[in-house]
Protein backbone atom coordinates (compact mmCIF):
# COMPACT_ATOMS: atom_id res chain seq x y z
CA UNK A 1 0.00 0.00 0.00
CA UNK A 2 1.07 3.69 -0.80
CA UNK A 3 1.58 6.65 1.60
CA UNK A 4 0.92 9.24 -0.90
CA UNK A 5 -0.50 9.79 -4.36
CA UNK A 6 -0.40 12.13 -7.00
CA UNK A 7 -3.55 12.88 -9.40
CA UNK A 8 -4.00 15.39 -11.68
CA UNK A 9 -7.05 16.43 -13.92
CA UNK A 10 -6.83 17.40 -17.24
CA UNK A 11 -10.11 17.94 -18.37
CA UNK A 12 -13.27 19.38 -16.50
CA UNK A 13 -15.39 18.84 -19.29
CA UNK A 14 -15.78 17.78 -22.94
CA UNK A 15 -15.04 20.62 -24.61
CA UNK A 16 -12.27 21.44 -22.48
CA UNK A 17 -8.51 22.45 -23.53
CA UNK A 18 -6.17 20.24 -24.85
CA UNK A 19 -2.47 20.90 -23.33
CA UNK A 20 -3.51 21.39 -19.78
CA UNK A 21 -3.50 17.60 -19.97
CA UNK A 22 -0.27 17.30 -21.53
CA UNK A 23 1.52 19.95 -19.38
CA UNK A 24 0.16 18.09 -15.84
CA UNK A 25 1.27 14.45 -17.65
CA UNK A 26 4.66 15.72 -18.39
CA UNK A 27 5.54 18.11 -15.74
CA UNK A 28 3.33 16.86 -13.12
CA UNK A 29 4.54 13.48 -11.74
CA UNK A 30 1.26 12.49 -11.66
CA UNK A 31 0.47 8.69 -10.42
CA UNK A 32 -3.01 9.48 -12.05
CA UNK A 33 -4.67 11.35 -14.44
CA UNK A 34 -8.36 11.87 -14.59
CA UNK A 35 -10.10 13.60 -17.79
CA UNK A 36 -13.54 14.35 -16.65
CA UNK A 37 -15.82 14.80 -19.79
CA UNK A 38 -19.15 13.68 -20.02
CA UNK A 39 -21.99 16.45 -18.71
CA UNK A 40 -25.46 15.36 -17.96
CA UNK A 41 -26.60 15.92 -22.09
CA UNK A 42 -23.61 15.13 -23.56
CA UNK A 43 -24.37 11.54 -23.12
CA UNK A 44 -27.76 11.81 -25.20
CA UNK A 45 -26.00 13.55 -27.77
CA UNK A 46 -23.36 10.98 -27.92
CA UNK A 47 -26.21 8.03 -27.74
CA UNK A 48 -27.56 9.73 -30.87
CA UNK A 49 -24.27 9.27 -32.89
CA UNK A 50 -24.31 5.80 -31.49
CA UNK A 51 -27.69 5.17 -33.34
CA UNK A 52 -26.30 7.16 -36.43
CA UNK A 53 -23.29 5.10 -36.59
CA UNK A 54 -22.51 2.04 -34.03
CA UNK A 55 -18.81 2.88 -34.20
CA UNK A 56 -19.72 6.46 -32.54
CA UNK A 57 -20.96 7.79 -29.56
CA UNK A 58 -17.69 8.12 -27.54
CA UNK A 59 -16.01 11.71 -26.83
CA UNK A 60 -15.84 13.59 -29.89
CA UNK A 61 -12.27 14.72 -28.35
CA UNK A 62 -11.51 11.50 -27.73
CA UNK A 63 -8.77 11.28 -30.48
CA UNK A 64 -7.52 14.74 -30.38
CA UNK A 65 -7.06 14.51 -26.65
CA UNK A 66 -4.99 10.85 -26.85
CA UNK A 67 -3.18 11.24 -29.97
CA UNK A 68 -0.81 13.81 -27.97
CA UNK A 69 -1.64 12.23 -24.32
CA UNK A 70 -0.49 8.51 -25.31
CA UNK A 71 3.36 8.81 -25.65
CA UNK A 72 3.33 11.08 -22.25
CA UNK A 73 1.16 8.45 -20.23
CA UNK A 74 3.62 5.59 -21.39
CA UNK A 75 6.92 7.63 -20.91
CA UNK A 76 6.04 9.33 -17.11
CA UNK A 77 4.33 5.64 -16.16
CA UNK A 78 0.86 7.37 -15.49
CA UNK A 79 -2.30 6.00 -15.42
CA UNK A 80 -5.41 7.41 -16.71
CA UNK A 81 -9.03 7.37 -15.74
CA UNK A 82 -11.44 9.04 -17.97
CA UNK A 83 -15.25 8.82 -18.42
CA UNK A 84 -14.74 9.86 -22.90
CA UNK A 85 -16.04 6.38 -23.35
CA UNK A 86 -19.76 8.34 -23.51
CA UNK A 87 -22.15 6.43 -24.77
CA UNK A 88 -19.87 3.64 -26.38
CA UNK A 89 -17.36 2.93 -24.12
CA UNK A 90 -15.78 -0.26 -25.95
CA UNK A 91 -15.93 1.73 -29.11
CA UNK A 92 -13.94 4.60 -27.44
CA UNK A 93 -11.34 1.82 -26.11
CA UNK A 94 -11.34 0.66 -29.25
CA UNK A 95 -10.29 3.63 -30.68
CA UNK A 96 -7.58 4.16 -28.16
CA UNK A 97 -6.12 0.63 -29.30
CA UNK A 98 -6.02 1.65 -32.74
CA UNK A 99 -4.38 4.95 -31.99
CA UNK A 100 -1.41 3.33 -29.88
CA UNK A 101 -1.16 0.30 -32.97
CA UNK A 102 -0.73 3.24 -35.25
CA UNK A 103 2.38 4.48 -32.45
CA UNK A 104 3.71 1.10 -32.23
CA UNK A 105 2.94 1.38 -28.46
CA UNK A 106 1.63 -1.52 -26.70
CA UNK A 107 -0.62 -0.74 -23.96
CA UNK A 108 -4.33 -2.06 -22.22
CA UNK A 109 -7.37 -0.26 -22.19
CA UNK A 110 -10.13 -1.73 -19.58
CA UNK A 111 -12.97 -0.83 -20.48
CA UNK A 112 -16.02 -0.08 -18.24
CA UNK A 113 -19.72 -1.19 -18.70
CA UNK A 114 -22.85 -1.27 -17.17
CA UNK A 115 -24.33 1.99 -17.09
CA UNK A 116 -26.43 2.01 -19.65
CA UNK A 117 -29.54 0.84 -18.79
CA UNK A 118 -31.49 1.83 -21.33
CA UNK A 119 -32.85 -1.71 -22.29
CA UNK A 120 -34.20 -1.92 -18.85
CA UNK A 121 -36.58 0.97 -18.82
CA UNK A 122 -40.19 0.17 -18.62
CA UNK A 123 -41.12 3.96 -19.20
CA UNK A 124 -43.81 4.30 -15.97
CA UNK A 125 -40.43 5.03 -13.79
CA UNK A 126 -41.18 8.34 -11.95
CA UNK A 127 -38.62 11.10 -12.68
CA UNK A 128 -37.12 13.11 -9.27
CA UNK A 129 -38.16 16.29 -11.23
CA UNK A 130 -41.92 16.20 -11.81
CA UNK A 131 -43.32 12.82 -10.22
CA UNK A 132 -44.24 11.94 -13.70
CA UNK A 133 -43.75 9.02 -15.95
CA UNK A 134 -41.22 8.81 -18.28
CA UNK A 135 -42.90 8.11 -20.66
CA UNK A 136 -45.06 11.35 -20.67
CA UNK A 137 -41.50 13.47 -21.80
CA UNK A 138 -41.86 11.92 -25.14
CA UNK A 139 -39.60 9.54 -27.39
CA UNK A 140 -36.84 8.31 -24.35
CA UNK A 141 -33.06 8.09 -26.74
CA UNK A 142 -30.85 7.09 -23.46
CA UNK A 143 -30.59 5.91 -19.82
CA UNK A 144 -27.63 5.93 -18.30
CA UNK A 145 -26.99 5.11 -14.20
CA UNK A 146 -24.00 7.13 -12.54
CA UNK A 147 -22.10 3.94 -11.35
CA UNK A 148 -19.51 4.25 -8.58
CA UNK A 149 -16.24 3.59 -7.50
CA UNK A 150 -16.56 0.23 -6.92
CA UNK A 151 -17.22 0.17 -11.02
CA UNK A 152 -13.79 1.23 -11.74
CA UNK A 153 -12.14 -1.14 -9.01
CA UNK A 154 -11.98 -3.74 -10.89
CA UNK A 155 -10.48 -2.41 -13.57
CA UNK A 156 -7.93 -0.72 -11.96
CA UNK A 157 -7.23 -4.01 -10.49
CA UNK A 158 -5.61 -5.08 -13.75
CA UNK A 159 -2.84 -4.11 -14.86
CA UNK A 160 -3.98 -1.88 -17.85
CA UNK A 161 -2.85 2.00 -18.11
CA UNK A 162 -5.95 3.23 -19.06
CA UNK A 163 -9.34 3.23 -18.04
CA UNK A 164 -12.75 4.38 -20.02
CA UNK A 165 -15.83 4.67 -18.70
CA UNK A 166 -19.36 5.85 -19.51
CA UNK A 167 -21.29 7.62 -16.98
CA UNK A 168 -19.94 7.86 -13.67
CA UNK A 169 -20.00 9.89 -10.30
CA UNK A 170 -17.05 12.32 -11.53
CA UNK A 171 -15.83 12.34 -7.96
CA UNK A 172 -15.87 8.11 -8.29
CA UNK A 173 -13.41 9.05 -11.15
CA UNK A 174 -11.41 10.15 -8.37
CA UNK A 175 -12.32 8.28 -5.04
CA UNK A 176 -11.29 4.65 -7.12
CA UNK A 177 -7.54 5.23 -7.27
CA UNK A 178 -7.51 6.27 -3.48
CA UNK A 179 -9.19 3.27 -2.75
CA UNK A 180 -7.12 1.29 -4.48
CA UNK A 181 -4.09 2.53 -3.59
CA UNK A 182 -4.28 3.01 0.12
CA UNK A 183 -6.79 -0.11 0.68
CA UNK A 184 -9.58 1.97 2.08
CA UNK A 185 -12.07 0.02 3.41
CA UNK A 186 -15.32 1.09 1.26
CA UNK A 187 -17.77 0.95 4.38
CA UNK A 188 -15.65 3.51 6.01
CA UNK A 189 -18.13 6.32 5.43
CA UNK A 190 -15.90 9.48 6.79
CA UNK A 191 -13.05 8.42 4.34
CA UNK A 192 -14.88 8.28 1.73
CA UNK A 193 -16.36 11.37 2.35
CA UNK A 194 -13.27 13.19 2.41
CA UNK A 195 -12.26 11.43 -0.78
CA UNK A 196 -15.45 12.51 -2.14
CA UNK A 197 -14.62 16.28 -1.51
CA UNK A 198 -11.08 15.57 -2.93
CA UNK A 199 -12.57 14.37 -6.02
CA UNK A 200 -15.29 17.48 -6.72
CA UNK A 201 -12.83 19.89 -5.81
CA UNK A 202 -10.70 18.95 -9.03
CA UNK A 203 -13.63 17.68 -11.23
CA UNK A 204 -13.78 20.79 -12.77
CA UNK A 205 -10.24 21.37 -13.75
CA UNK A 206 -9.64 24.94 -14.40
CA UNK A 207 -12.67 26.13 -12.11
CA UNK A 208 -10.33 25.61 -8.86
CA UNK A 209 -6.87 26.78 -10.66
CA UNK A 210 -8.53 30.41 -10.27
CA UNK A 211 -10.19 30.21 -14.31
CA UNK A 212 -14.02 30.42 -13.60
CA UNK A 213 -13.41 32.21 -10.33
CA UNK A 214 -11.81 34.95 -12.52
CA UNK A 215 -12.54 38.55 -11.80
CA UNK A 216 -9.94 41.69 -13.60
CA UNK A 217 -11.43 43.62 -10.37
CA UNK A 218 -12.14 41.92 -7.74
CA UNK A 219 -10.56 38.63 -8.22
CA UNK A 220 -7.77 39.10 -10.80
CA UNK A 221 -5.54 36.13 -11.63
CA UNK A 222 -2.36 35.78 -13.29
CA UNK A 223 -1.94 34.26 -16.96
CA UNK A 224 -5.17 33.04 -17.71
CA UNK A 225 -4.22 32.46 -21.33
CA UNK A 226 -2.17 29.92 -20.19
CA UNK A 227 -4.14 28.14 -17.05
CA UNK A 228 -2.72 25.09 -15.63
CA UNK A 229 -5.09 22.54 -14.22
CA UNK A 230 -5.00 21.07 -10.88
CA UNK A 231 -3.10 18.34 -9.10
CA UNK A 232 -3.68 16.81 -5.55
CA UNK A 233 -1.42 14.78 -3.52
CA UNK A 234 -3.97 12.24 -1.30
CA UNK A 235 -2.45 10.62 1.77
CA UNK A 236 -3.44 7.66 3.49
CA UNK A 237 -5.25 8.88 6.18
CA UNK A 238 -7.35 11.30 3.69
CA UNK A 239 -5.43 14.22 4.13
CA UNK A 240 -5.03 16.40 0.53
CA UNK A 241 -2.96 19.41 -0.53
CA UNK A 242 -3.74 20.85 -3.80
CA UNK A 243 -1.71 22.65 -6.55
CA UNK A 244 -1.00 23.16 -10.09
CA UNK A 245 2.32 22.62 -11.91
CA UNK A 246 4.80 25.14 -11.58
CA UNK A 247 5.21 28.13 -13.96
CA UNK A 248 1.67 27.62 -15.58
CA UNK A 249 -0.85 30.33 -15.31
CA UNK A 250 -4.11 30.71 -12.36
CA UNK A 251 -4.01 30.65 -8.73
CA UNK A 252 -5.07 27.69 -6.25
CA UNK A 253 -6.17 29.49 -3.20
CA UNK A 254 -9.06 29.72 0.01
CA UNK A 255 -11.09 31.53 -1.78
CA UNK A 256 -10.85 29.31 -5.76
CA UNK A 257 -11.27 26.11 -3.53
CA UNK A 258 -14.28 27.52 -1.19
CA UNK A 259 -16.44 28.75 -4.85
CA UNK A 260 -15.37 25.28 -6.33
CA UNK A 261 -16.31 23.26 -2.96
CA UNK A 262 -20.35 24.58 -3.12
CA UNK A 263 -20.43 24.46 -7.27
CA UNK A 264 -23.86 22.74 -7.89
CA UNK A 265 -23.98 21.28 -4.35
CA UNK A 266 -28.12 21.30 -2.94
CA UNK A 267 -27.61 20.37 0.38
CA UNK A 268 -23.68 20.86 1.78
CA UNK A 269 -24.66 18.28 4.35
CA UNK A 270 -25.84 15.58 2.09
CA UNK A 271 -24.21 15.28 -1.22
CA UNK A 272 -25.06 12.09 -2.41
CA UNK A 273 -23.10 10.20 -4.85
CA UNK A 274 -22.80 6.48 -5.56
CA UNK A 275 -20.30 5.85 -2.82
CA UNK A 276 -21.13 7.74 -0.06
CA UNK A 277 -23.76 10.55 0.96
CA UNK A 278 -20.58 12.91 1.62
CA UNK A 279 -20.66 16.26 4.35
CA UNK A 280 -19.08 19.47 3.14
CA UNK A 281 -19.81 21.67 5.35
CA UNK A 282 -17.19 21.24 8.28
CA UNK A 283 -14.43 20.77 5.59
CA UNK A 284 -11.58 23.41 6.45
CA UNK A 285 -9.21 24.40 3.88
CA UNK A 286 -6.01 25.89 4.56
CA UNK A 287 -3.25 28.03 2.49
CA UNK A 288 -0.05 26.03 3.18
CA UNK A 289 2.15 27.97 0.28
CA UNK A 290 1.57 30.36 -2.99
CA UNK A 291 -0.84 28.12 -4.85
CA UNK A 292 -0.36 25.25 -2.49
CA UNK A 293 -3.60 24.47 -0.15
CA UNK A 294 -4.86 21.97 2.31
CA UNK A 295 -8.16 20.03 2.22
CA UNK A 296 -9.08 18.48 5.84
CA UNK A 297 -12.96 17.39 7.10
CA UNK A 298 -14.96 15.75 4.82
CA UNK A 299 -17.24 13.33 5.77
CA UNK A 300 -20.15 10.77 4.94
CA UNK A 301 -22.38 8.56 6.04
CA UNK A 302 -23.19 5.95 3.97
CA UNK A 303 -23.56 5.28 0.44
CA UNK A 304 -27.49 5.22 -0.81
CA UNK A 305 -29.08 2.24 -1.88
CA UNK A 306 -30.63 3.80 -5.46
CA UNK A 307 -28.53 5.13 -8.15
CA UNK A 308 -29.28 7.86 -10.17
CA UNK A 309 -30.16 7.63 -13.93
CA UNK A 310 -29.98 10.23 -16.11
CA UNK A 311 -32.83 9.82 -19.04
CA UNK A 312 -32.62 11.16 -22.40
CA UNK A 313 -36.19 12.34 -24.68
CA UNK A 314 -36.64 14.05 -27.78
CA UNK A 315 -37.41 17.59 -26.63
CA UNK A 316 -38.42 18.84 -30.06
CA UNK A 317 -36.79 21.99 -31.89
CA UNK A 318 -35.56 25.30 -30.77
CA UNK A 319 -35.52 27.95 -33.28
CA UNK A 320 -34.06 31.44 -33.11
CA UNK A 321 -33.45 34.52 -35.01
CA UNK A 322 -31.59 37.65 -34.17
CA UNK A 323 -31.22 40.82 -36.05
CA UNK A 324 -29.37 44.46 -34.41
CA UNK A 325 -30.28 47.99 -34.23
CA UNK A 326 -28.11 50.95 -33.37
CA UNK A 327 -28.14 54.62 -32.03
CA UNK A 328 -31.45 56.74 -31.60
CA UNK A 329 -34.39 54.59 -30.62
CA UNK A 330 -32.58 51.04 -30.96
CA UNK A 331 -34.43 50.00 -27.92
CA UNK A 332 -37.78 51.18 -29.26
CA UNK A 333 -37.10 49.93 -32.39
CA UNK A 334 -35.96 46.77 -31.54
CA UNK A 335 -39.20 46.07 -29.04
CA UNK A 336 -41.45 47.15 -32.39
CA UNK A 337 -39.49 44.48 -33.78
CA UNK A 338 -40.06 41.80 -31.24
CA UNK A 339 -43.99 42.71 -30.78
CA UNK A 340 -44.52 42.36 -34.57
CA UNK A 341 -43.16 38.51 -34.48
CA UNK A 342 -44.52 38.14 -31.39
CA UNK A 343 -48.42 39.00 -33.23
CA UNK A 344 -47.12 37.08 -36.18
CA UNK A 345 -46.15 33.52 -34.77
CA UNK A 346 -45.87 33.22 -30.94
CA UNK A 347 -49.08 31.23 -30.93
CA UNK A 348 -47.68 28.47 -32.54
CA UNK A 349 -45.08 27.71 -30.04
CA UNK A 350 -45.18 25.65 -26.82
CA UNK A 351 -42.64 28.80 -25.64
CA UNK A 352 -41.61 31.78 -26.91
CA UNK A 353 -39.50 33.97 -25.79
CA UNK A 354 -38.49 37.66 -26.96
CA UNK A 355 -34.67 39.22 -25.76
CA UNK A 356 -33.05 42.61 -26.14
CA UNK A 357 -29.34 41.89 -26.28
CA UNK A 358 -27.17 44.66 -24.31
CA UNK A 359 -30.05 45.20 -22.64
CA UNK A 360 -32.24 42.14 -20.71
CA UNK A 361 -31.24 39.18 -22.74
CA UNK A 362 -30.02 37.55 -19.23
CA UNK A 363 -31.72 38.51 -16.36
CA UNK A 364 -35.12 40.12 -17.67
CA UNK A 365 -35.93 43.79 -17.23
CA UNK A 366 -36.39 44.33 -13.88
CA UNK A 367 -32.54 43.67 -13.05
CA UNK A 368 -31.85 45.30 -16.33
CA UNK A 369 -33.65 48.90 -15.85
CA UNK A 370 -30.63 51.36 -15.44
CA UNK A 371 -28.94 49.85 -18.89
CA UNK A 372 -28.89 51.84 -21.65
CA UNK A 373 -26.80 50.84 -24.41
CA UNK A 374 -26.11 52.66 -28.02
CA UNK A 375 -26.94 48.88 -29.31
CA UNK A 376 -29.62 46.14 -29.08
CA UNK A 377 -29.45 42.77 -30.49
CA UNK A 378 -33.19 41.38 -30.71
CA UNK A 379 -33.14 37.48 -30.02
CA UNK A 380 -36.66 35.56 -30.62
CA UNK A 381 -36.74 31.64 -29.84
CA UNK A 382 -39.56 29.02 -29.70
CA UNK A 383 -40.15 25.59 -28.87
CA UNK A 384 -42.03 23.35 -30.71
CA UNK A 385 -42.27 19.87 -31.90
CA UNK A 386 -41.87 20.35 -35.52
CA UNK A 387 -38.84 21.45 -37.46
CA UNK A 388 -40.30 23.73 -40.13
CA UNK A 389 -42.01 25.59 -37.29
CA UNK A 390 -38.67 25.83 -35.99
CA UNK A 391 -36.97 27.53 -39.03
CA UNK A 392 -40.13 30.17 -39.01
CA UNK A 393 -38.57 31.83 -36.09
CA UNK A 394 -35.35 32.44 -38.00
CA UNK A 395 -37.22 33.22 -41.53
CA UNK A 396 -39.89 35.89 -39.47
CA UNK A 397 -36.76 37.58 -37.95
CA UNK A 398 -34.97 38.27 -41.44
CA UNK A 399 -37.75 39.34 -43.18
CA UNK A 400 -37.75 42.29 -41.17
CA UNK A 401 -34.73 43.65 -43.13
CA UNK A 402 -37.28 44.54 -45.81
CA UNK A 403 -40.78 44.69 -43.34
CA UNK A 404 -38.70 47.22 -41.02
CA UNK A 405 -38.72 48.81 -38.46
CA UNK A 406 -35.79 51.13 -39.84
CA UNK A 407 -32.36 50.02 -39.58
CA UNK A 408 -32.16 46.46 -38.96
CA UNK A 409 -29.27 44.21 -39.79
CA UNK A 410 -27.09 41.75 -39.27
CA UNK A 411 -29.71 38.90 -38.95
CA UNK A 412 -28.98 35.05 -38.06
CA UNK A 413 -31.23 32.18 -37.66
CA UNK A 414 -30.47 28.96 -35.77
CA UNK A 415 -32.10 25.38 -35.56
CA UNK A 416 -31.31 22.83 -32.48
CA UNK A 417 -32.70 19.72 -31.57
CA UNK A 418 -33.28 19.58 -28.05
CA UNK A 419 -32.42 16.35 -26.02
CA UNK A 420 -34.18 16.49 -22.46
CA UNK A 421 -32.37 15.07 -19.35
CA UNK A 422 -34.84 13.77 -16.70
CA UNK A 423 -33.33 11.68 -13.57
CA UNK A 424 -34.76 8.70 -12.06
CA UNK A 425 -33.69 6.44 -9.21
CA UNK A 426 -32.83 2.87 -9.62
CA UNK A 427 -32.24 -0.30 -7.63
CA UNK A 428 -28.33 -0.87 -7.07
CA UNK A 429 -28.60 -4.62 -7.05
CA UNK A 430 -30.37 -4.46 -10.24
CA UNK A 431 -27.22 -2.35 -12.27
CA UNK A 432 -24.54 -4.48 -12.58
CA UNK A 433 -20.71 -3.02 -13.77
CA UNK A 434 -18.02 -5.27 -15.85
CA UNK A 435 -14.72 -4.93 -17.12
CA UNK A 436 -13.58 -5.83 -20.75
CA UNK A 437 -9.60 -5.64 -21.36
CA UNK A 438 -8.49 -4.82 -24.57
CA UNK A 439 -4.68 -4.78 -25.58
CA UNK A 440 -2.87 -3.45 -28.72
CA UNK B 1 -23.66 53.07 3.85
CA UNK B 2 -25.15 51.33 1.10
CA UNK B 3 -23.16 49.28 -0.93
CA UNK B 4 -23.59 46.56 -3.97
CA UNK B 5 -22.56 42.63 -2.72
CA UNK B 6 -20.22 42.90 -5.43
CA UNK B 7 -17.79 44.57 -3.40
CA UNK B 8 -17.58 42.74 -0.57
CA UNK B 9 -18.00 39.12 -1.63
CA UNK B 10 -17.72 36.69 -4.53
CA UNK B 11 -20.80 34.04 -5.72
CA UNK B 12 -20.47 31.08 -7.79
CA UNK B 13 -23.99 30.09 -9.92
CA UNK B 14 -24.51 26.05 -10.54
CA UNK B 15 -27.46 23.93 -12.04
CA UNK B 16 -28.90 20.97 -11.75
CA UNK B 17 -31.73 20.37 -13.56
CA UNK B 18 -33.93 23.25 -12.88
CA UNK B 19 -32.34 24.07 -9.65
CA UNK B 20 -30.05 27.03 -9.42
CA UNK B 21 -27.37 26.82 -6.54
CA UNK B 22 -25.60 30.36 -5.69
CA UNK B 23 -22.65 30.14 -2.90
CA UNK B 24 -22.10 33.51 -1.49
CA UNK B 25 -18.18 34.29 0.03
CA UNK B 26 -17.55 37.72 1.70
CA UNK B 27 -14.06 38.73 0.91
CA UNK B 28 -13.30 39.70 4.58
CA UNK B 29 -14.67 37.58 7.21
CA UNK B 30 -15.37 40.47 9.39
CA UNK B 31 -18.90 41.01 6.78
CA UNK B 32 -19.89 37.33 7.16
CA UNK B 33 -22.25 38.44 9.46
CA UNK B 34 -23.61 40.99 7.79
CA UNK B 35 -24.31 38.39 4.65
CA UNK B 36 -25.66 36.12 7.38
CA UNK B 37 -28.43 38.93 8.48
CA UNK B 38 -28.92 40.58 5.50
CA UNK B 39 -28.57 38.26 2.49
CA UNK B 40 -31.65 36.43 3.35
CA UNK B 41 -33.47 33.73 1.55
CA UNK B 42 -36.54 36.41 1.18
CA UNK B 43 -34.23 39.34 0.18
CA UNK B 44 -32.99 36.96 -2.54
CA UNK B 45 -36.20 35.55 -4.18
CA UNK B 46 -36.95 39.22 -3.95
CA UNK B 47 -34.10 40.08 -6.07
CA UNK B 48 -34.80 37.62 -8.48
CA UNK B 49 -38.24 37.61 -8.87
CA UNK B 50 -38.36 37.25 -12.02
CA UNK B 51 -36.25 34.31 -12.09
CA UNK B 52 -36.77 32.09 -9.44
CA UNK B 53 -40.43 30.79 -9.02
CA UNK B 54 -39.84 28.10 -6.71
CA UNK B 55 -38.64 27.83 -3.08
CA UNK B 56 -35.09 28.88 -1.91
CA UNK B 57 -33.18 27.30 1.04
CA UNK B 58 -30.49 28.82 2.92
CA UNK B 59 -27.62 27.17 4.05
CA UNK B 60 -25.16 28.91 6.29
CA UNK B 61 -21.49 27.78 6.42
CA UNK B 62 -20.17 29.08 9.73
CA UNK B 63 -16.45 26.67 9.36
CA UNK B 64 -16.75 27.36 5.52
CA UNK B 65 -18.02 31.40 6.18
CA UNK B 66 -20.29 31.01 3.61
CA UNK B 67 -23.87 30.55 2.67
CA UNK B 68 -25.37 28.47 -0.01
CA UNK B 69 -28.86 29.16 -1.98
CA UNK B 70 -30.62 26.50 -3.49
CA UNK B 71 -33.22 27.72 -5.48
CA UNK B 72 -35.76 25.54 -7.24
CA UNK B 73 -38.11 26.11 -10.12
CA UNK B 74 -35.59 28.91 -11.18
CA UNK B 75 -33.92 28.60 -14.86
CA UNK B 76 -36.96 28.16 -17.21
CA UNK B 77 -36.88 23.93 -17.23
CA UNK B 78 -33.19 23.45 -17.05
CA UNK B 79 -30.52 23.72 -19.52
CA UNK B 80 -31.42 21.04 -21.75
CA UNK B 81 -34.48 22.55 -22.86
CA UNK B 82 -34.64 26.13 -21.63
CA UNK B 83 -34.74 28.84 -24.69
CA UNK B 84 -33.12 31.42 -22.65
CA UNK B 85 -29.56 32.54 -23.52
CA UNK B 86 -28.07 31.59 -20.85
CA UNK B 87 -29.45 28.24 -20.03
CA UNK B 88 -27.36 27.55 -17.62
CA UNK B 89 -27.79 30.37 -15.68
CA UNK B 90 -23.65 30.69 -14.96
CA UNK B 91 -24.22 34.65 -15.19
CA UNK B 92 -26.84 34.83 -12.23
CA UNK B 93 -23.69 34.75 -9.87
CA UNK B 94 -22.98 38.31 -10.83
CA UNK B 95 -26.76 39.32 -10.68
CA UNK B 96 -27.03 38.42 -6.85
CA UNK B 97 -23.85 40.60 -6.58
CA UNK B 98 -25.75 43.39 -7.91
CA UNK B 99 -27.90 42.90 -4.34
CA UNK B 100 -27.23 45.95 -2.03
CA UNK B 101 -26.90 45.79 1.84
CA UNK B 102 -26.14 48.30 4.47
CA UNK B 103 -22.53 48.31 5.91
CA UNK B 104 -20.99 50.51 8.59
CA UNK B 105 -17.62 51.17 6.77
Amino acid sequence: MKEKIRIGCGAGFSGDRLEPALILTEKGNLDYLVLECLAERTIALAQKRKQQDPSQGYDVLLERRMEGLLPLLIQHKTRLITNMGAANPIAGGKKIIEIAQKKGIKIKVAVVLGDDVFSQLSGEELTMEGNLPLKSYGKLVSANAYLGADAILPALDTDAQIIITGRVADPSLFLAPMIKEFGWDINDANLLGQGTVIGHLLECAGQITGGYFADPVTKPIPNMDRLGHPFVDVFKDGKAKISKVSGTGGMVSVQTAKEQLLYEVLDPENYFTPDVVADFSKVKIKEIAKDEIEVLGGKGKPRPQTLKVSVGYQAGWMGEGEISYAGAHALERAKLAGDIIRKRISHLYHEFRVDYIGMSSLHGELLSQNSNPYEIRLRIAGKTQEKFLAQLVGEEVEALYTNGPAGGGGARKNVTELLGVVSILKDRSSIASQVELLES
Amino acid sequence: MKRKLAEIAHSRAGDKGNTLVLSLFPFDKKDFDTLVDQVTAEKVKIHFSEQIKGEITRHILPELQGLLFTCENALSTGVTTSLALDSHGKSLSFALLELEVETNN
